[in-house]
């Protein structure tokens, strides 16, 4: 048994196979690309929605091709390159930005008949996923990618040779390595309720099986909505969208770790910016709301479903991130690292703690309503023995300092 | 044939990172010759089914480790290049020249004496064979491993690493001035006296 494997390679692969992977590759491009467009243009028009302005109204109807005017000109314009910059890396970073960004989409599950058929539809006779891959280790590759964009920003800041930059830069890697922590634990409650890292096989399991009633078996439910808050809000900060946009601060940092980048590298960080919010927004709805599963209407057209159910989905977290950016307030850096490190990585572990306990008792059969009843006291009892350790510490330690500065 | 292609473009990156890494006199281009490496070493890993660790070499290398690396360069402004004249403990280099010579020795002999020789083909033998693990992933395979025979030294690493982090926070942690120091009583505080309030009824 080969888990995770796209029915598309299962046979002898042949020129037919070959040229459908790669019509894969090129329309997942290409979609991304699109929706870069789109989703720049949405979030204006709604935060000048919000701000009670018209945003932009000019290019195409409504202002769609606003987008495509803005990365014209930027492609059109001078590309600086500082004195004192380093050259070579200073050329290299947009391009560390840019291509873990694409790479984390490919593998999102973005269609399929997940009723009848486990996720695949027919092209031309071969059965075949709509993700571009499938890899075993499935959602590690999105944290894998999300640390290797950490290297675009850090680098940018740093080869830009100006002090401005260099602290966006600074903040911004502090930040998203921070984060990484709790976003990695809340994968780890995933990847316990699945049983697998696919991306693929975690949506399998979230079309089948669940409470009854109509009630979808969404990991949003199972793992009991404390693993999707804490990812909603890690994920924002890894973003380093608003509230958690410190990075790029206007007052305090002008524009932050690009602030010296002008022309086509530029419109690399830009783009890498709302393709990582896109992503993000696609892994979020692959892990917590079933991905593309949902009813298929009608069975003739089989494969439109999954893509509906996907991009209606996709599209309540692309507004809330919109929403987040026009009525929050930006974060104080400390108050941003005590969030990450002292709220959300011990309630991620404790949630995660909590979920294990569940399936050992599930396991050991005992009564589930025991368990969930027992586990929280026993969890309240430790977070309370460990505070109160750290609250002994301290008046020590100050009791000391007060004994040696008195 | 595939597998030997992949192998040696691999190798030519990992060693290209490699001599990078030391040849390179700023240390940022040393740190990126050390990804360039760990990423090299990660195709590896895939080349040889092993899926896992070549996330998690991304991962906890190349994504943590190197991050931390540029990070305290970037903080401490030490980017740039260094005296070489200067030798900082006494006899480093000649040691450093055998002990390298030494690892070389050893490489070599067990490419080259080694009893079944060193053939590049996946190990056939041992844990991964069982019935029980047939057809499972290498996450699964792993997990399973880690979790049964290796316990007690998963757990212990475990610890040690926990002992590790606690103990570095115990000795950064110094109060160095009164900003811990607790608030004095409000009754205690002197405050300056406020400003004359402004009659009214002279304006």
């Amino acid at each position: 048994m080969i888990l995770a494997l796209d029915p598309l390679f299962l046979d002898d692969i042949g020129l037919s196979i070959v040229l459908i992977a790669l019509l894969k590759v090129g329309l997942a491009f290409v979609i991304v690309l699109i929706s870069v467009m789109f989703m720049v243009w949405f979030e204006r028009k709604v935060v000048s929605d919000m701000q009670h302005r018209i945003g932009p109204n000019i290019a195409g109807p409504w202002g769609l091709f606003q987008t495509l005017a803005d990365g014209l000109k930027l492609l059109m314009k001078e590309d600086l390159v500082p004195d004192r910059s380093h050259r070579f890396v200073f050329k290299l970073a947009p391009f560390l930005a840019i291509v873990p960004a694409f790479l984390t989409f490919s593998i999102i599950p973005i269609g399929g008949n997940f009723e009848s058929k486990d996720g695949a539809i027919n092209l031309w006779g071969h059965d075949t996923f709509l993700q571009v891959a499938d890899p075993p280790v499935g959602i590690l590759l999105f944290l894998a990618m999300s640390s290797i964009a950490v290297y675009g920003v850090m680098l940018a800041g740093w080869s830009s040779g100006s002090k401005y930059p260099l602290l966006g830069s600074v903040r911004a890697s502090a930040q998203m390595v921070s984060y990484e922590a709790a976003l990695g634990l809340t994968i780890a409650a995933i990847v316990l309720q699945t049983g697998s890292l696919s991306t693929h096989d975690m949506v399998v399991d979230q079309a089948t099986g669940g409470l009854g009633w109509n009630v979808p078996n969404w990991n949003l439910i199972a793992t009991g909505f404390v693993p999707f808050v804490i990812f909603l809000i890690a994920g924002t900060a890894e973003l380093n969208r608003p509230p958690f946009d410190l990075v790029e601060a206007e007052q305090e940092l002008v524009g932050g770790f690009h602030t010296e980048y002008s022309s086509f590298r530029f419109a690399l960080f830009f783009l890498a910016e709302y393709l990582n919010t896109i992503t993000m927004s696609a892994i979020i709805v692959t892990v917590f709301l079933g991905g593309p599963a949902g009813p298929v209407l009608i069975e003739r057209i089989d494969w439109v479903w999954g893509i509906v159910w996907f991009l209606t989905k996709l599209f309540v977290f692309l507004f809330s991130f919109v929403w987040f950016r026009a009525t929050l307030p930006r974060f104080r850096y400390d108050q941003l690292m005590d969030l990450g490190w002292k709220i959300l990585i011990p309630l991620s572990l404790g949630w995660f703690l909590f979920l294990g306990a569940r399936n050992i008792g599930a396991d050991q059969g005992w009564n589930r309503w025991a368990v969930v009843a027992v586990a929280p006291v026993v969890g309240a009892a430790a977070a309370a023995l460990l505070m109160a350790a750290v609250r002994t510490a301290r008046s020590e330690r100050l009791s000391q300092e007060v004994d040696s500065h008195g | 044939m595939s597998e030997v292609i992949v192998f040696l473009f691999a190798a030519a990156i990992i060693l290209v990172g490699a001599i990078g890494v030391v040849a390179s006199r700023n240390p940022v281009h040393s740190a990126l010759f050390l990804v360039q490496t760990l990423l090299g070493v990660a195709v590896l890993f895939i080349l040889q089914d092993a899926h896992f660790l070549a996330a998690v070499q991304i991962m906890v290398y190349a994504g943590a480790i190197v991050i931390l690396f540029l990070f305290v360069i970037m903080l401490l402004g030490v980017d740039k290049t260094e005296d070489l004249e200067v030798e900082p403990i006494a006899g480093q280099r000649p040691l450093a020249a055998v002990v390298g010579a030494a690892l070389l020795g050893v490489g070599l002999t067990v490419v080259l004496v080694a009893a079944d020789g060193v053939t590049g083909a996946r190990q056939s033998t041992g844990v991964g064979e069982r019935a029980l693990d047939n057809g499972a992933t290498d996450v699964e395979r792993l997990g399973r491993v880690l979790f049964s025979e290796y316990a007690l030294a998963f757990e212990i690493t475990a610890a040690l690493l926990t002992i590790a982090v606690v103990g570095a926070v115990v000795l950064t942690r110094r109060v160095a001035s009164a900003d811990l120091l607790p608030d004095p009583e409000p009754g205690s505080l002197e405050l300056p006296p406020l400003a004359p309030a402004i009659d009214e009824e002279e304006h």
